[in-house]
Formats: C-alpha cells, sequence, structure tokens
C-alpha cells in the first residue's frame, strides 16, 4: 500500500503540475481542485461556513473565498490550501469581483442589501453602498472605473463610480438577477435575470437597454430554464450561459445575440469556467453535486467529474 | 437586523414624500375573527399574522423605490369583530384605491361591491375560499392566497406520482374544514384516485389525553388505505392523529405532509434571504397568510416599477398580463390568471421539517403553464367579471 503511494508521488513529481480548476462546496464547506490534465480531483480543502464566490488574485498567489455563514472572506495559500486571514467583508457575503487594481474586492453581501469595498492589503472596509435587496452579481469593467452590483428582489443593476464609490446610474432588468459581466472591452454589460429567463445587454457608455436574449430547451417548460451564470469565450464571440434546473448551457453569438446550442450537462448547473486556452469549460452544477467538462470547440459535454455537495463557484488557475 | 423595521417605522411616520411623482398608499384592511376554541394551546396563531408580511412587501418595495423615485406607506386598519368592515373600507378607500384584505370571504365580497370600490384595486390574502375564484369572482379583487383547490390538487398530484391511490379522509365540521374536504374530494375526483371512506370528527373530550384510545378505535373501521387525509382547517384536533391511527399509514392535508403558500421549512430557490429577512423583522417564522399579504404588496410594487405609475387602471391591466412576473422565492416566475385574477404559484408540500416536494409535480402537463394544473383552470372557470 505504501509502495504504491509512493510511486504515484514519485510520478507526478517528475510531470510539470497541471493547471486547475477549483470548486466551492456551499454545502460541504470545502473547495475542491480539479487537475486540469486528469480531469480529477486531486485535492479538498476546508473553507469556513457556506463558501460561494471564489476568486484569485491577479497573480495566482491568493484564493479569496466568499464563506457567506462565516460573515467573512478567508484568503487562502493555494498552495497549502491554508487559510491565511480572513478579510472584513460585511454579513453574508455571496459574490464579489476583483477590481483590476488587484486590490479592492467589491463584494455583495445578501443578506444586508449592501456593496462593501475592501482593501485587500490594508485588510479594512474603505466603502459600503447602499443597493437592493439581496445583491448577488458582481462586475468590474476592465478600465475599473464603473463597478456594478445586481439585486435579486429589487430587480436592479446599480451602477457604482468606483471613483466615488456612489451610484451613478440604477437600471431595470427582469425577475431576480443573478450574473452580470463586462463584454467587449467593456462596451457592453450583460446581466442574467433567473426568473425573468433573459440575459439583458446594456449599452455601457449610456446605461440603456440594447438586447435582450431568451431561452428555449427542447422539452423543458420555459419557467425552469433559468439563466445564471455565464462566461465568454475566445474573443468574447461566443457566451456560455447556465440555464439552471434545465440541466442545459446555452452558447450564444455574442454578436447577433442568438442562441446557437444547448448542452446537456449535470442538475442545476449554476456558474463556470474555462480552462487557460478556453478549450475546456467547467460547470457547476448543485443538485446532482458535480462538475461538467465541456470541450468548447465541440460544444459537447466529455466528463463529469464527483466534487462535493452543491459546487458554487469555480475558478481557473495555472499552476506555471 | 433592524433595518428593515426601521425603514418601516419611519415611512409609516413620515408624511409620503410629496416629491415623489409616483406614490402608492396601501391600506392593510383587517377585520378581526375570534379562533373557536382548539384543544391545544400549542402554536397560537401571531397577533401580526399577515400584517407583518406586508410589512415586508413593504420593506421590499421601498428599496427599489429609493431608485426609482417611487413612493409607498402602508396603513394597517382593524376592525373588530362586531365592527363595520364596509364602513371602514369606504374611509379608506376613499383616500387610496390600493387595499389587502384581511378578512373572510363574505365581507371581502361586500367591500369589493362598494360603488367606491370600483376601479380599485383589492388583494384577497386570506380567504382560500374557491368560489371568491368562481361565480363569485370580482373584477377588482385579486387572489394572493391559493384557494382551497390549488392546495388540494397540489397534495393529490403527489399521492398520484407516489401511487398511494386508496384514500380515506377524517374532516372535522368547522366550516373551514368543510371547505378543504370539499376540495381533497374534487382533487381526488378530478385526479381519478379513490376515496374509500370518510369519517367526521365529532369527538369533544380532550384529545390530549384520549387520543391513544380514541383515533385507532376511530381509523379501525377504515380498513386499509395508503394514506388517511385530514382536514381540520382550524388546528383543532389533526396533532392528535399521526401515530395512532389503527393502520400504520402516513397521514396528509391539514397534518403530516401539507400543501401549504408558504412555511418556514422552505430554503430553496432564493428563500432563505427572504426568509431570515421576515424573521428578523417578525421575530417569528413566516406563514401562508403572511406570503400571500407579502405576495400582494410586491405585486403590486412590481407593476409600478414596470409601469412608473400609479393610476389603478393601468397597474390591474399590467397585473393581468403576459408580461408582469413575480418572483416569489418558489422557483419559478409567478403572475395572475387573467380569467378570474388568482395568482399563479407553485405549491409546497411539506412537513414540519423539510419540504418533500413541490407542486405541480412533474409529469402533470399543461398547454398553457403547468401551474395551471393548480386550481381551477379556464375550462371550468365560471367567472364572468374578468372578460366583461
Amino acid at each position: 500500500m505504501r509502495k504504491i503511494a509512493t510511486l504515484a508521488l514519485g510520478f507526478f513529481c517528475t510531470t510539470a503540475a497541471a493547471d486547475e480548476i477549483w470548486i466551492s462546496n456551499e454545502k460541504d464547506d470545502t473547495v475542491s481542485v480539479i487537475d486540469i490534465e486528469t480531469l480529477e480531483v486531486i485535492k479538498t480543502y476546508d473553507t469556513g461556513e457556506r463558501p460561494r464566490g471564489i476568486t484569485f488574485s491577479k497573480d495566482y498567489s491568493v484564493l479569496y473565498i466568499c464563506a457567506s455563514d462565516s460573515d467573512a472572506v478567508q484568503v487562502m495559500d493555494p498552495e497549502t490550501g491554508k487559510i491565511l486571514h480572513d478579510l472584513p467583508s460585511g454579513e453574508d457575503p455571496e459574490q464579489f469581483v476583483l477590481h483590476p487594481n488587484d486590490r479592492h474586492l467589491y463584494i455583495a453581501n445578501e443578506d444586508d442589501a449592501i456593496t462593501t469595498v475592501v482593501d485587500t492589503q490594508s485588510r479594512q472596509v474603505i466603502a459600503q453602498i447602499d443597493v437592493g435587496i439581496e445583491p448577488e452579481g458582481m462586475a468590474v469593467s476592465p478600465d475599473g472605473k464603473i463597478a456594478i452590483t445586481t439585486s435579486e428582489t429589487t430587480n436592479m443593476a446599480h451602477w457604482i463610480d468606483t471613483e466615488s464609490q456612489e451610484l451613478f446610474a440604477n437600471t431595470l432588468v427582469d425577475s431576480r438577477p443573478r450574473h452580470a459581466e463586462f463584454v467587449k472591452d467593456g462596451t457592453e454589460l450583460w446581466v442574467s435575470s433567473e426568473i425573468g429567463g433573459t440575459i439583458t445587454v446594456f449599452d455601457v457608455e449610456t446605461q440603456t437597454e440594447k438586447a435582450k436574449i431568451s431561452f428555449e430547451v427542447e422539452g423543458v417548460h420555459p419557467d425552469r430554464v433559468q439563466p445564471v451564470g455565464f462566461e465568454l469565450s475566445d474573443g468574447d464571440k461566443t457566451a456560455f450561459v447556465a440555464l439552471g434546473p434545465s440541466n442545459h448551457v446555452a452558447a450564444v453569438d455574442a454578436e447577433t445575440y442568438e442562441v446557437e446550442d444547448y448542452i446537456l450537462v449535470g442538475r442545476r448547473v449554476w456558474h463556470m469556467d474555462f480552462n487557460s486556452d478556453k478549450s475546456l469549460l467547467f460547470t457547476t452544477n448543485g443538485v446532482s453535486g458535480d462538475v461538467t467538462v465541456i470541450d468548447v470547440a465541440a460544444r459537447e459535454p466529455i466528463k463529469t467529474i464527483k466534487v462535493g455537495r452543491f459546487p458554487w463557484g469555480a475558478a481557473f488557475r495555472p499552476t506555471d | 437586523m433592524n433595518r428593515i423595521f426601521r425603514i418601516v417605522l419611519a415611512v409609516l411616520a413620515l408624511p409620503m414624500s410629496a416629491l415623489a411623482e409616483v406614490a402608492i398608499p396601501v391600506t392593510y384592511l383587517q377585520l378581526q375573527v375570534a379562533r373557536p376554541p382548539v384543544l391545544s394551546n400549542l402554536d397560537p396563531i401571531p397577533d401580526d399574522l399577515g400584517v407583518a408580511g406586508a410589512a415586508l412587501g413593504l420593506a421590499d418595495n421601498l428599496t427599489t423605490a429609493k431608485f426609482l423615485g417611487h413612493a409607498y406607506s402602508l396603513t394597517v386598519e382593524t376592525v373588530p369583530e362586531d365592527g363595520d368592515f364596509t364602513a371602514a373600507a369606504r374611509k379608506v378607500l376613499a383616500e387610496s384605491p390600493f387595499l389587502i384584505l384581511d378578512a373572510p370571504a363574505a365581507a371581502q365580497l361586500a367591500v369589493a361591491d362598494l360603488p367606491e370600490a370600483q376601479g380599485a384595486v383589492l388583494f384577497n390574502a386570506s380567504a382560500p375560499d374557491i368560489a371568491l375564484r368562481q361565480d363569485h369572482c370580482r373584477a377588482n379583487l385579486l387572489h394572493t392566497l391559493p384557494s382551497d383547490l390549488m392546495r388540494g390538487d397540489a397534495l393529490v398530484q403527489f399521492l398520484v406520482r407516489r401511487r398511494w391511490d386508496d384514500l380515506v379522509l377524517v374532516a372535522g365540521d368547522h366550516p373551514g374544514d368543510r371547505a378543504f374536504a370539499d376540495a381533497l374530494r374534487t382533487s381526488v375526483a378530478k385526479f381519478r384516485l379513490s376515496l374509500q371512506g370518510e369519517k367526521t370528527w365529532v369527538f369533544d373530550a380532550d384529545m390530549r389525553r384520549n387520543a391513544a384510545q380514541e383515533v385507532p378505535l376511530f381509523t379501525q373501521e377504515f380498513g386499509d388505505y395508503d394514506v388517511l387525509l385530514v382536514a381540520d382547517a382550524l388546528d383543532d384536533f389533526g396533532r392528535y392523529i399521526a401515530y395512532n391511527t389503527w393502520q400504520p399509514r402516513p397521514v396528509a392535508g391539514t397534518e403530516g405532509l401539507q400543501p401549504v403558500t408558504w412555511s418556514p421549512v422552505i430554503e430553496q430557490w432564493g428563500a432563505v434571504q427572504m426568509q431570515n429577512r421576515f424573521a428578523d423583522h417578525a421575530g417569528r417564522g413566516m406563514l401562508p397568510r403572511d406570503y400571500a399579504a407579502w405576495a400582494g404588496m410586491r405585486a403590486l410594487g412590481e407593476a409600478v416599477t414596470r409601469t412608473n405609475s400609479d393610476d389603478p387602471a393601468v397597474l390591474r391591466s399590467y397585473l393581468l398580463s403576459a408580461e408582469f412576473e413575480l418572483a416569489g422565492f418558489k422557483g419559478r416566475a409567478m403572475n395572475f390568471r387573467p380569467w378570474n385574477g388568482q395568482l399563479r404559484q407553485p405549491i409546497p408540500l411539506v412537513t414540519d421539517r423539510a419540504v418533500v416536494a413541490m407542486a405541480p409535480i412533474e409529469g402533470f402537463l399543461h398547454e398553457r403553464t403547468e401551474l395551471d394544473t393548480l386550481g381551477v383552470d379556464q375550462a371550468e372557470s365560471l367567472c364572468t367579471a374578468f372578460t366583461e
């Protein structure tokens, strides 16, 4: 037994470590680390309570974790899995986004209708901004000038001026907005609405709606087609949209806003991330407790990887 | 924690902002109804039942309102049981056309028929009576509480799914008990299960001491069956049935597995956040009548947000349109049936400890929306007020 273990260890030492996808498991209080080479879970680390949003610092030296029920953002050393320290986060941090300055975390405090801005270096809260009820989706423009919070019950995207840390616009979207992303060099803002079943596309310059994307999965009632997380591939040409309990990911032409494909994944698909060349997409499937690996070019699922209970967030980490 | 509470108080205390272009004053009009005595003192009915839900709905609306320059207020008017409910309604309708009604069906109808109420937007947040959605429907009365039949259908769909086909029923003799028993009979017939036996609960002994002796004998005559249904809307005797039946069979209805509008055990579909907000400000769990009042307030708020109007005619028309959608933390968008003003909604099937299933149960299909497999469908509708 011991001999085999030693051999295995030797094997891994001689191979360059593969890139990884990190997954937060909301109901297990852990993160799972998937080796992108072998598509297997290679490590599981304990976190605070109810980990949801996860993101790496720009140099991937630390992992930030929204430990929602611990009311903290935890900072983990991805080499060892040790929690280095906690950041103040406001109550119930659900999702966050790291400013391009690699310093300021914009955190949605779901139970408090607040967006908290934390300086990761001084470990101080530098601003708290009143937003709508149940803030969740978070995004920052590539130039760092605008931060977005979407609020689930107020049904709005709140536009924050990162200079003054104040709201400068509030725009309505369909019911239960969940996720926001700046697209096409920050000229467009996309917001998914879970209950509304749409993605609203805003022109960033004018903060006005320029398009709305709808979804229709064959054999699934429209009520169950609930867009949540999404990511864009290859020069923002294609958007991949998790459609929650419809158990499908949609591939959307980001130019025409037409849906091109629906890809079957695990149950209640939630968030996702790509590998380094965006040839593989990893989706978290909350109800089935696994991660689906999608071949992006073929638009087909190629593997299912069991992780912890209620996988929520996904974050890519290169190891070279 | 105290945040919502403070907002509510602040808004109640201040006169409505004169600057707001769109102002929505809502009255929660309540008729106090004495509850007949029940066997157990456990689970008292909270004094703020319903009101607390409306207050949470107000807080939710206000958060959106602050970004849009809209204004809402909530006034609670309580009429004692022997008071003049329609006179009170006349008075509040003179000030605002937006009412959430917490009263028995007859009192709600009297209000809806007032000349002052024509063109008003009234929400029924308390009466499950099927007639209010059928031949007694009124064009100005929308229903955020599901009907007894919606709840009955939800339960029976689950029984069909599990193939628990043979049923027996124990019903109390209170009007609410009889109404729910009627709904269960209709649902059982609709989904073609069989009701093999029925008994009326007429004991006047103190069941806290006697259940173990009485209930086995009482249920022995039923012979074999799959599930014992209980219709005890008053929450009087139902709690003494489970584990005391002659046959070892599950109990469902108002006891055991219950089809409900809402329950504190619901935690999926983003519900945890709403449960927390409610518990923070009410100091207790959220109950069905709280949910119905919340939904009335939020439905109105959603219509105001999307139309930017405080004109009741504009709001009513939007509420009944296909564009309207309310995110009700039950897994799918909810809207109103345009033929009778009933809010379409999923019905959770719960125990005291967990959600067992969510109706409509998978496999019950409908040409329009699966939600219309619950309650009175358009083809069966006797309501004409909405098409006239």
